[in-house]
């Protein structure tokens, strides 16, 4: 009882530091089921719990469990839904950048000046009040994994916000992401511009790469010995050396196997870490895939069957489930309609396509928030996590539930019946 | 006159394999499927039903109890799945086809069939979709972009295995028209939408005088006007015998359609509509047909933007006849009944969203007298599903053309295009205005 006394303090004085932005609140959800999508020792997923109460103080989870464990304060508002999830992480989109409207003044989300510019970010371009914020957060979003689409060789950066906030700071969870590359034809340059073949493609990368190491030396031996001077500030380098000293993940888009097979080769030879975005015929390499580490934000399952996913499979999300590889799913990026597709009926698709439910709710909550590296924040209903959950009318993944409630950190946030 | 000469050798082609003694050939073969849930959408749901299916046509459908299985029949178990009418997509881009160029706006000489691929990976997915019968359009890129081809997805390797024939054995088809910004850019294609509407009022009153002349010569071929491949579709149209199908989005192009309709006298279907809902009432009062698409989220250009999945429950409530469309590869033909239950998810009838899925988009095709519902003599145009029809859950198994299967998922085959994999693939993609697409 005095932990859970001293527990509180703790998280009033969280919520006061917290509260000055006006976000956290407490409140209470109960739910009929509730997926906490929590693992247990063994990396398991924990059965749901029936007849919940998730229990948010000052924006954090306070308590969860079956209603007769959770004591719910006097005065707290108590909100109710026939099933509870995690609030929903979408692990590769472009919302934000890649506005509603598709057109020229509202599509930041690729330059195409030069075919490696890392240094831009994509904190410079997020729209805050972009329709397609709202639009997602009323079907559960509460993460979005965003910044630069795929369509150069590196377009850009990534980071992960709250689907909330009046401005850019208040949406932020990690200002920085990962870095975003595009093999195959869709990252060959624009106006004839190199690279123009996959060999160009490696070479550059190999080049730009052997820049950076260059780059991070001069810098490590100015750290070393202080007669050295530090090279000039090169925003460029900067996140390059980033990516070499494996502080940053580089976010490889790749669907045929030949583009595949060299985001494989370029993490073996650079040693760094990888993220394999799209991955269309991953199929082709499970064993590499596990051996060198690399988890795989797959495309969304209902991506069009044709042009770079012309082999994309409906069933790829289970075997890479099956075989033990950590996947996340992402929405993608659309240069048409829909101009943002939604998770939740992405994986949806993959669970009725033979990914195991718990595993095809992870793609969007917990291995999501672990391949982003943000699972001590959300991702799992678990005590001392952000209090962000989802609140439907029945499963979740079925066509004619509703999203009935989303919930960020204790507040409210959409409330419609979608 | 005909337009294949396979119609004129059938019966021969039919007695010389009688001949050869071939008993169990397609149009002698009876099947009854005994034992599912049946959606005839005609009339109410039959539970443990038998469907009936001889020489291509639907024999009879009823409970187990009221039909006589004729002896003879082939019987197939079908106990515990469903069997629904075979879907039709009022417009779709299965096959590539496409049709006029960059070289003017009005272009209705141009034909789909003549560009259309069979053998696409994209005819393949809409058969594992449940998908039986598709109007196959040109794009929207164009005030007038062309003939529609109706398609019924029977298995074969030319288009012409595939064209519905009218009495006088052309292949049917209407004809693709649009409005608002996508047909809008450089000349000689207009630059606004009054220059829009005063082009296709240019278009439809030559027409109209080239059929006046027609009338005029009474037959005389001194007299008769020089054939008009482009005045040609415009008069079937004016005589309803070729329906206009009239891509539009925003509230005002809406209507623009019913005025130039009004004036001309063509029959039309409303496709896309986005804006649909604001002008429900005005589109009941036209007693205008619309052919509605299901898009994940908002948006894509600005007379999209008021795009919503409730507008198949405001168009149904406000009496208006309405289905769904895949526009594939805007949407994926394999998940065509996903559109329908989103739809039903907005608040549609359940019944309503199958019929816009089925008889109310043959309605639009003008074939509702041989498809779309299961009815003793209309064609054996039908899939088996594993479950309810708007859940995520189910699969399509198996899909009917004329009693033939033509997708069964049993089959690793067909499997391949149903699901996707190494393979599965094809190389095209379609493209009707640019970058954009052709929503």
């Amino acid at each position: 009882m005095k932990f859970r006394v001293l527990l509180t303090i703790g998280l009033v004085l969280t919520g006061i530091c917290a509260d000055l932005e006006g976000q956290q609140q407490s409140i209470a959800i109960q739910g009929d089921t509730i997926h906490t999508m929590a693992r247990n020792a063994d990396g398991q997923w924990m059965e749901p719990i029936k007849n919940g109460v998730v229990l948010v103080i000052d924006g954090k989870v306070a308590a969860v469990g079956p209603a007769s464990a959770v004591e719910i304060p006097a005065g707290t508002r108590v909100i109710e839904a026939a099933v509870v999830t995690p609030g929903l992480i979408d692990s590769r989109s472009v919302v934000g950048l890649a506005g509603w409207l598709n057109y020229d003044h509202d599509q930041d989300q690729l330059e195409k000046s030069s075919p490696m510019q890392p240094e831009l970010d994509a904190r410079d371009a997020y729209n805050v009040r972009e329709p397609l914020i709202n639009w997602v957060r009323s079907l559960g979003v509460t993460t979005l994994h965003t910044g630069h689409a795929p369509g150069q060789l590196i377009s850009g950066q990534t980071f992960i916000v709250k689907t909330r906030g009046d401005n850019v700071d208040q949406a932020i969870l990690e200002p920085k992401g990962m870095v975003v590359c595009t093999l195959g034809s869709s990252g060959f340059g624009s106006g004839g511009k190199s690279p123009g073949t996959r060999s160009k493609q490696m070479a550059m990368l190999r080049q730009e790469f052997i820049k950076a190491r260059t780059y991070m030396d001069k810098i490590d031996a100015a750290l070393a010995d202080e007669e050295k001077e530090p090279p000039a500030r090169d925003l460029r380098n900067e996140v390059l050396v980033q990516i070499l000293r494996r502080e940053l993940p580089l976010m490889i888009t790749a669907h045929g196997s030949v583009d595949i097979q060299n985001a494989l080769r370029l993490q073996k030879e650079l040693q760094i870490k990888v993220v394999l975005e799209g991955a269309s015929e991953c199929y082709d390499y499970f064993d590499e895939l596990k051996e060198q580490q690399i988890p795989v934000i797959i495309h969304p399952t209902m991506m069009r069957a044709s042009g770079k996913g012309q082999n994309s499979s409906m069933e790829t999300v289970a075997k890479l489930v099956a075989a033990g590889i950590p996947v996340a799913m992402g929405s993608g990026y659309e240069s048409y309609v829909p101009k943002t597709r939604v998770v939740l009926w992405e994986a949806a698709i993959a669970c009725a396509y033979g990914c195991p439910f718990n595993d095809a709710l992870g793609l969007i909550t917990a291995s999501a928030a672990e391949i982003l590296r943000i699972s001590d924040r959300v991702g799992s209903i678990e005590v001392g996590k952000d209090g962000d959950v989802a609140l439907y009318d029945g499963d979740p993944f079925e066509y004619t539930t509703h999203c009935v409630g989303t919930v960020i950190e204790g507040v409210v946030v959409s409330d419609q019946k979608r | 006159m005909q337009f294949s000469p396979i119609r004129r050798l059938r019966p021969l082609l039919f007695s010389a394999l009688l001949l050869l003694g071939i008993s169990s050939i397609l149009y002698a073969d009876t099947k009854a499927f005994i034992g599912a849930t049946i959606y005839p959408v005609s009339g109410p749901v039959i539970e443990d039903g038998v469907l009936v299916v001889r020489d291509g046509k639907i024999e009879s459908i009823g409970a187990r109890s009221d039909v006589v299985i004729p002896s003879g029949a082939t019987q197939v178990d079908s106990s515990g799945k469903t069997i629904i009418p075979g879907l039709i997509c009022t417009h779709s881009h299965i096959g590539m086809g496409g049709g006029g160029d960059g070289s003017d706006p009005i272009q209705p000489e141009c034909w789909t069939l003549d560009s259309v691929d069979v053998r696409s990976a994209s005819v393949e997915r809409a058969r594992a979709g449940g998908l039986t019968l598709v109007n196959q359009m040109p794009g929207s890129g164009h005030l007038i972009s062309g003939r529609t081809t109706y398609l019924k997805l029977r298995r074969g390797g030319k288009v012409d295995d595939l064209l519905i024939l009218d009495a006088d054995g052309w292949p049917m088809g209407g004809l693709k028209m649009a409005n608002g910004t996508n047909s809008q850019r450089a000349a000689p294609f207009p630059g606004t939408r009054a220059k829009s509407a005063s082009l296709v009022r240019g278009a439809y009153i030559k027409a109209q005088e080239y059929r006046a002349k027609i009338e005029k010569a009474a037959g005389d071929p001194e007299k008769m006007p020089e054939r008009d491949l482009k005045l040609e579709a415009l008069v079937e149209a004016l005589d309803g015998k070729r329906i206009v199908h009239h891509h539009t989005h925003r509230h005002d192009d809406i209507l623009t359609v019913l005025r130039l309709r009004d004036e001309f006298g063509f029959k039309v279907v409303l496709h896309h509509v986005s804006d649909a809902w604001k002008v429900a009432k005005e589109i009941a009062e036209a007693e205008a047909p619309c052919s509605i698409i299901v898009i994940d989220s908002p948006g894509g250009k600005l007379e999209a933007r008021d795009i919503q999945m409730e507008n198949g429950m405001k168009l149904e409530q406000a009496g208006v006849n309405v289905s769904f469309h895949t526009d594939d590869w805007i949407t994926d033909s394999r998940l065509f009944l996903r559109s329908a239950a989103l739809g039903v998810r907005a608040g549609m009838s359940r019944e309503g969203a199958l019929r816009a899925l089925t008889l109310s988009g043959a309605e639009m095709l003008g074939l509702e007298g041989r498809t779309g519902s299961l009815e003793p003599g209309k064609d054996a145009d039908f899939a088996i599903i594993s479950g309810d029809p708007f859940s995520v859950y189910t699969k399509v198994l198996e899909t009917y053309v004329e009693g033939i299967r033509v997708f069964d998922r049993s089959n690793p085959e067909h499997r391949l295009f149903a699901v996707g994999g190494r393979g599965a693939g094809e190389d095209q993609t379609y493209q009707c205005c640019g970058e954009r697409g052709g929503q």
